[in-house]
């Protein structure tokens, strides 16, 4: 093999490295995105009945219901339109709460309860400490329902 | 004229070896102080409602090496495109000395954001946007090193592993937007946008100082790893003889 073919195939196999990179990269930011649901969506019946896909929403205050066994827990999922009810045998993550962000992933049983193998919980996008970031926040809430009820 | 003669592996060689330990002790300072400031001068909490407790620390240690990683790999993409276009020995020895400090800090920001993870999210891996592209960004420097490695002619290696580190640098937009999600309640993704703005000054404090340590300390070492290359690849030439013989 001479030199120059030698080069042409090291950047003939350098770039199909990064095609392969790459394109496992998307496939794998598609995937997240196709098999994830919002509630609405779960109600309307677009996610698959018999695989195992994504539920994502914030968790409803006050639905939150550990049961008697000690590890399952119900609570309820909603997107601001759609609630869908989520039962869970586990240990949930600290950051796991009302009102919290959550990334569950299971399957939908027949009686329209989503049954997670795992709850994920998103974090909070502030670097702040609590005092400040729940006054900003309810700052936030106020200055909403002030320009709305000025309409 | 004048910056230029450092161009030169053997005026670069004695620059370098003057430069790491200034670079050296400023790094150890700033890391340290960064530390303390981090652990003993920053809220115990963090967040909302339902906040963070004493682990967020990790982040004083996985955000700088994080943006190490990528700021490394800039620099090795940048000292790739300089020796392809000038033909210049020594941007391919920087290049080639800068992809082992990039690569520990991609696997220390992997690292430390699994142990951070597993308490806050509840996983140590998830395929997120984020963490899967800067996985991929953690294999283009273990490729490129191996690549280098495998061509036993210096200067091939140093075109072909040029050639994968250019291409690579498609990886550093997608780390950086891999977070751009209009609806964080609508997305799988687990990274969310951050606002610098949204940040006390102490922990912002603790972050930038922890960062320029980590900045530092890559000057350090990769000057350290360059005069190595640059002994070992002129070892034929009259000016390491002389320093051998000097030294001898």
């Amino acid at each position: 093999m001479k030199a120059r073919q030698k080069r042409l195939l090291f950047v003939a196999l350098g770039v199909v490295g990064v095609g392969v990179a790459a394109s496992l990269a998307l496939s794998a930011l598609r995937s997240n995105i196709s098999y994830f649901f919002s509630p609405s969506q779960v109600m309307a019946n677009e996610a698959p009945a018999e695989a195992v896909f994504r539920l994502g929403g914030l968790v409803v205050d006050d639905s939150i219901a550990r049961q008697e066994d000690g590890l399952t827990v119900h609570f309820a999922v909603t997107d601001n339109a759609e609630t869908v009810r989520v039962s869970y045998t586990g240990i949930l993550p600290d950051l796991f709460g009302e009102g919290q962000g959550v990334v569950t992933k299971g399957r939908l049983g027949g009686d329209g309860v989503f049954y997670a193998e795992e709850v994920l919980a998103k974090h909070d996008e502030s670097y702040l400490p609590p005092e400040v970031a729940s006054s900003l926040k309810e700052a936030h809430v106020q200055g909403v329902v002030d320009a709305v009820t000025q309409k | 004229m004048s910056i230029f003669r450092y161009a030169a592996p053997a005026s670069f060689y004695p620059l370098a070896g003057r430069l790491i330990p200034w670079f050296a002790a400023i790094a150890a300072a700033s890391i340290l102080i960064g530390l303390y400031w981090g652990f003993f001068q920053t809220p115990d909490q963090l967040g909302g409602t339902n906040p963070q407790k004493e682990y967020y620390r990790i982040i004083f240690v996985h955000v700088p090496a994080a943006w190490m990683s990528m700021w490394l790999y800039l620099v090795l993409a940048a000292w790739s495109a300089v020796g392809l276009v000038f033909n210049t020995r020594l941007s391919f020895m920087m290049a080639r000395a800068a992809a082992p400090t990039g690569a520990i800090f991609t696997f220390l920001a992997l690292w430390t954001g699994a142990f951070w993870g597993r308490p806050s999210w509840g996983t140590y891996w998830d395929w997120d946007p984020r963490l899967t592209s800067e996985l991929i960004l953690f294999f283009l420097y273990i490729g490129y090193i191996a690549l280098h490695s495998a061509i036993d002619d210096a200067r091939r290696a140093d075109r072909a592993s040029a050639l994968l580190a250019i291409v690579g640098l498609v990886m550093l937009p997608v780390i950086f937007w891999s977070i751009n999600c209009p609806d964080p309640n609508q997305c799988a993704a687990l990274h969310q946008r951050s606002d610098l703005s949204q940040m006390e000054s102490n922990i912002f404090r603790a972050m930038m100082l922890m960062t320029f340590g980590f900045w530092m300390y890559s000057f350090a070492a990769v000057f350290m790893r360059v005069r190595g290359i640059i002994l070992s690849r002129e070892a034929e030439s009259a000016w390491v003889r002389a320093l051998v013989e000097a030294k001898a």
